[in-house]
């Protein structure tokens, strides 16, 4: 027999050794969130320098928001905002309705000269801006350019103003959303299509109700980052449109003219409008791109 | 009601070599073979996702073997279910009905009994990523039958579950058969799953090496390579 004693004994010992309390350790703590600490510390550094900036040219001797309420009754400056607004929304139909397929064929089809066509794609995302402009002037004044030119004279597409615009600012952005919409679509599992072709759908079917659909964030998010490249242009439009107030000019090019004559005023209430218009196309990029809790955890 | 005749086709270096199937109306025809013996190219084939080389694919006596996967009325269920995830239950059920242009209502309407049938109604409003592996299937199978399909074609559609999941899956699909009087192709490689079989044709290296009832493939296996699968399969049992 047991006395009560032994039974507790034995009850402790089945219950097994009380867990040994961990010493604090300096190394342990620096291991476990070390990393965690550098990398947000950075984070933080990079986000507050961001905000600086908006911040600091909100609360400069410069901006006045009366001078911004201003730019919306000048009359040259409101141009430039239609202008940019025109461009760059024409700019964004063209991305869609070219770059979304480019991409689709680029991720689902390997064809000779693949591998050229996709390093190519990317040279205008790593040529720079300004080259881009040389080389389209370049390509105008040339016989097969000037033919190209008489043609768009005679649909009445002015290359001086915004179909010009337009082809700089399509040239210079379309990469961004077939590179985009080529990584979206390579994240959708193929045989899903396949699926649906033998559940009644033709291919475009498949490609309309699954791959697009499945592909959506990032393919959305590309044709917004497309957009704020379009928007944002200014060196190639200064090359090869050049710059007539009233007729070729973008809210970039104003902050240019307003900068170099001493406007520093107007340049700034108009950075605010641009900087307006890029946080709304980031909203947007989050928004549409599936991240429904992007303002938190 | 099916038949595949002397299929060829190249996939890398894998070739179906003269592989030929006849599956009866009504009929639950389990097709068995190794991994990598041509099972799944073979399925794909007979539901038009692969065309053949050479060979001929008729389904109730008509001439398909140009047709695209849509023009030939087959039901067909991939390994993994293949469930879209950007859609719910009910549209993923609704799926093929609205592929060829019926109305969402009357989609629900026709897919209503299918749903009934397989006891689903707790899961329509429900997102396909949350379901469980058995639930899964079931969604997966009234989305290949809501079109009423010619037949059904199932790769390994249970080999993703559980034991316990496998035995009802198998058991619903067999039930579900029955009730629609439908012709089932069941591609897998375990005995157990083609015990539910009316026949089971066993494929190996890109051929059909025989077909005929579970027991007679068993008691007279007509190549080496079937006795082998039947001894394997008997040792797991």
């Amino acid at each position: 027999m047991t006395s009560p004693d032994e039974t507790s004994r034995a009850d402790d010992h089945a219950a097994g050794p009380a867990p040994a309390r961990r010493q604090f350790s300096p190394l342990r703590m620096v291991r476990r969130y070390g990393l965690a600490v550098v990398t947000l510390s950075f984070l933080a550094l990079f986000t507050g320098m961001v905000l600086a900036i908006i911040v600091a040219n909100i609360f400069s001797r410069f901006f006045h928001f009366a001078t911004l309420v201003e730019l919306f009754h000048k009359p040259l400056v409101v141009a430039a905002m239609k202008l940019s607004a025109v461009t760059s929304l024409t700019t964004l139909g063209l991305v869609v309705v070219f770059c979304i397929p480019c991409g689709y064929a680029l991720s689902r089809y390997r064809f000779l000269g693949h591998a050229v066509i996709d390093t190519i794609i990317d040279m205008p995302i790593v040529m720079p801006p300004l080259a881009i402009g040389v080389t389209l002037l370049v390509l105008f004044a040339s016989p097969p350019g000037r033919w190209l030119g008489e043609r768009m004279d005679a649909v009445g597409l002015d290359r001086n103003a915004a179909a010009g615009i337009v082809l700089c600012q399509f040239l210079l952005s379309a990469p961004f959303a077939i590179r985009a919409a080529k990584s979206a679509f390579e994240g959708v599992d193929r045989r899903l299509e396949d699926l649906a072709l033998t559940l009644g759908c033709t291919r475009l079917q498949a490609f309309w109700k699954v791959a697009l659909p499945m592909a959506r964030g990032g393919v959305l998010a590309g044709c917004v980052m497309a957009w704020a490249r379009a928007v944002g242009l200014y060196g190639p439009l200064m090359v090869f449109v050049g710059c007539v107030r009233g007729k070729s000019e973008v809210l970039p090019n104003t902050i240019y003219l307003e900068v170099s004559t001493g406007g520093i005023e107007v340049a700034l209430a108009a950075t605010m409008v641009m900087i307006a218009m890029a946080g709304a196309a980031l909203v947007l990029i989050h928004a549409v791109a599936g991240s429904k809790r992007w303002w938190g955890i | 009601m099916i038949d595949a005749i002397d299929i060829c086709l190249t996939a890398g270096k894998f070739q179906l070599r003269k592989a030929s199937l006849h599956v009866r109306a009504g009929e639950y025809f389990v097709l068995m073979g190794r991994t990598g013996s041509g099972k799944t190219l073979l399925l794909q084939c007979i539901c038009g996702l692969l065309h053949p080389s050479a060979g001929r694919i008729a389904i109730a006596g008509r001439d398909v073997t140009g047709l695209d996967p849509r023009d030939r009325n087959l039901g067909y269920m991939p390994q993994d279910t293949g469930l879209f995830p950007h859609l719910g239950v009910w549209r993923n059920i609704t799926f093929s009905l609205r592929a060829r242009g019926v109305r969402r209502g009357e989609a629900v309407r026709l897919a209503m009994p299918l749903v009934e049938m397989l006891g689903i109604e707790p899961l329509l409003d429900r997102d396909c990523r949350d379901l469980s592996g058995g639930e899964k299937q079931k969604v997966a199978l009234a989305r290949a039958l809501a079109c009423r399909p010619n037949a059904l074609l199932l790769d390994e559609p249970v080999s993703a579950l559980d034991e316990p999941a496998r035995a009802e899956v198998c058991a619903e699909l067999r039930r579900v058969q029955q009730a629609l009087n439908l012709s089932v192709i069941h591609v897998c490689h375990s005995l157990a799953e083609a015990a539910i079989a009316d026949r089971v044709g066993v494929i190996d290296d890109g051929q059909v090496q025989q077909t005929g009832p579970l027991r007679q493939l068993r008691e007279n296996p007509a190549t080496k390579a079937v006795a082998r699968l039947m001894a394997v399969g008997e040792r797991r049992q």
